[in-house]
């Protein structure tokens, strides 16, 4: 561990833009300019797991939800699963589990679409170090107008999805513990259907531009921010990747079993989360392993490189094609998380249109309840990655307890490695850091999608200024995303 | 004549707000015809770069680094606008305003479950941002000229509330837009 001390110079990225939350970076540089440490700092705190308790169990899913409004729906589905727990209604209805799910793939399509168009297109297809003034999806809708315009109306698909299931857009309230609150009408069906075919080939389109992208600069690519890691998500008994729900599993960097089939209550049998001085978001650890090397990565990369196969035909043909790259064995190309995001938006697509169709979405049968529990676990794969609700609750209905592990947070290890390495590659004895090396700094980090809203269960926001200080603490440089 | 400017911020609150303004989907594009963005976290200016007409803020004040970026936006912006229940009155993250901050910490950071933490420290490092003690509605830090409530607001909401301004016609909200909830 490096201290900060005048020796070194201190170099600070504030804020992290294009990125969900606050954040910053800080890098160290040694008397000859070569980069000593370099930190992702998460800069919010809410205070989550202590003020939910005393509220009443029935009122979390909807009041969780607002750490994140990004991907309400995944801490709002979280939360329910436990609840469905708590009130003994864990084996929801078909028509109730389906309209979650459905709810859930909407929510997957609008979150990933929302980052890949608006948040990372930029740097893609303009380059890591072009103009500011453009770099952001205003300058796409200037120079690529079709792409953008699929990108809104995929994320707008998206967000319709979650309105005829949720009520709401943002922050609904359509699951309720043992079940769901409504079930979707003909005319909400029909209303989303309408628009199906058009949406397939448009997520078919940005598949093919994060595939592309990703090859045709493979060489470039395949080192930037990267390394090799353990991958974990929930999984499908029968090794399929599913989103809403499964047991935990984990696999090493070359694709061996760390555990598997593990039940989803146990959670804290497996997963602890270090606390460093530095940041306000823990670092979670496989406990087996220890927190030193127990650090893993999770969200569409981790999932692709878990998954035994997607149960959708044109996504298991794309992830045949992903692993094929490394020859079948995990991918650890911190950039491949746009390409595997992707992957799963055309994965939600498939099972959006599978589900439509299901005449179960009509079903009249919404709600469950059995013998009561006093303690309850909920675990979802959100877009970023696996997300772990924990309470208790006491006879009276209050909260007792709430733990909750965001997925970004299982992702604060990685994320950091991701900037240490390109900081080691792009600032070393750089004596002078433009706009351009700072940008490289934050790509590594926005492949990851990190939201650190949500991260923190704080105050959300990521802003980056970077300030270059000689070994004596004089200010040489400074420089502002600006 | 040029176009007037727009900047937004999310401050403690949980973007939901700037999810509800790209929720106008495609009348994105007519936005940008009408405004240019200064700072904002959808693009990379990270420090304003002049005078700006109206600011958005989203969530109100739990730091001192929200406090400080929440009187950048007054200084720099002529008009602006608390978005939503956070910026309003402090929203959600304001329920623990009835907690001593000490015990929210403790709680994520030494009592949870799943907490390793041999040192039995909170983060307290220099470079993240002193929390206050209690979160504050923006309209506590600086003046706030339009209140948009809802959480959140509603994308048609938002898009009414910023065409009447730049094209200088009253707000004229219908009553189901305005709605707490």
């Amino acid at each position: 561990m490096v201290e900060a001390t005048k020796k070194l110079k201190r170099i600070v990225i504030e804020p992290v833009t294009r990125v969900e939350g606050h954040g910053k970076v800080t890098i160290l540089l040694d008397q000859d300019n070569n980069v000593q440490q370099a930190r992702l700092h998460i800069v919010e705190f809410r205070g989550f797991e202590r003020f939910i308790q005393g509220r009443p169990y029935w009122e979390v899913p909807v009041v969780v939800q607002r750490l994140c409004g990004i991907c309400p729906v995944s801490h709002h589905l979280a939360a329910a699963k436990a609840m469905d727990r708590i009130v003994g209604g864990e084996n929801l209805t078909p028509t109730a589990e389906k309209l979650r799910r459905l709810m859930h793939y909407g929510q997957t399509l609008q979150s990933h679409a929302l980052h890949f168009f608006h948040l990372v297109s930029p740097d893609l297809l303009f380059g890591f170090d072009a103009d500011v003034a453009i770099r952001n999806v205003i300058g796409v809708a200037a120079k690529f107008p079709d792409l953008a315009v699929q990108g809104v109306m995929l994320r707008k698909f998206g967000q319709e999805i979650i309105k005829a299931t949720a009520g709401k857009k943002i922050h609904g309230t359509g699951a309720i513990p043992g079940g769901m609150n409504k079930n979707l009408s003909i005319a909400e069906r029909d209303a989303l259907l309408k628009d199906m075919a058009q949406m397939m080939d448009w997520a078919r389109g940005a598949l093919k531009v994060a595939k592309d992208y990703t090859l045709d600069n493979f060489d470039e690519i395949k080192g930037f921010g990267s390394f090799d890691s353990s991958h974990l998500s929930i999984r499908r008994d029968d090794g399929a990747m599913d989103l809403y729900d499964g047991k935990l599993c984990a696999i090493d960097s070359t694709g061996k079993t760390i555990f598997e089939g593990v039940d989803n209550q146990k959670y804290n049998d497996i997963i602890a989360e270090e606390v460093r001085n530095w940041s306000y978001m823990k670092f979670p650890f496989i406990k087996s392993i220890g927190p030193e090397d127990g650090w893993y990565r999770v969200g569409p990369l981790a999932r692709v490189n878990t998954a035994k196969f997607i149960d959708t035909p044109e996504a298991e043909a794309a992830r045949k094609e992903f692993m094929a790259v490394t020859d079948n064995k995990p991918n650890n190309v911190t950039m491949a998380y746009h390409w595997a995001r992707m992957i799963e938006l055309l994965h939600s697509m498939e099972k959006i249109q599978m589900l439509l169709n299901d005449p179960d979405l009509q079903g009249e049968d919404l709600v469950v309840k059995g013998e009561r529990r006093g303690e309850a676990v909920g675990i979802i794969e959100a877009p970023r990655g696996t997300l772990f609700h924990h309470y208790k609750v006491n006879e009276d209905d209050q909260v007792t307890m709430c733990n909750l592990i965001v997925s970004t947070t299982s992702n604060n290890e990685p994320m950091n490695r991701a900037v240490q390495g390109v900081a080691q590659e792009y600032l070393s004895g750089k004596p002078e850091i433009t706009e351009g090396l700072l940008n490289h700094v934050e790509v590594a980090i926005r492949a990851y999608d990190p939201c650190l809203s949500c991260a923190t269960h704080a105050m959300g926001k990521m802003p980056l200024t970077i300030e270059l200080y000689d070994a004596d603490g004089n200010l040489l440089d400074s420089k502002a995303k600006e | 004549m040029a176009k007037p400017k727009v900047a937004t911020t999310s401050l403690a609150g949980c973007f939901g707000c700037h999810m509800s303004l790209l929720d106008i989907d495609e009348r994105i594009l007519q936005l940008v015809e009408l405004v240019d963005f200064d700072k904002s976290p959808i693009n990379d200016i990270k420090k304003f770069t002049g005078r700006v007409d109206v600011g958005l803020i989203e969530g109100g004040c739990a730091n001192e680094e929200n406090v400080r970026v929440l009187q950048d936006f007054r200084t720099h912006c002529d008009v602006l606008i608390s978005v939503g229940d956070c910026a309003t009155m402090g929203g959600i993250p304001a329920l623990r305003n009835m907690i001593p901050l000490k015990e929210c910490l403790d709680e994520a950071y030494l009592n949870g479950p799943t907490v390793y933490n041999p040192a039995g420290k909170v983060p307290n490092d220099p470079e993240i941002p002193l929390l206050l003690n209690k979160v504050y509605p923006a309209h506590e830090v600086v003046k706030i000229d339009y209140f948009l409530p809802g959480c959140p607001p509603s994308a048609d909401t938002i898009w009414e509330a910023l065409v009447a301004l730049l094209t200088d016609k009253p707000v004229d909200l219908p009553y189901e837009l305005i709605k707490y909830d």
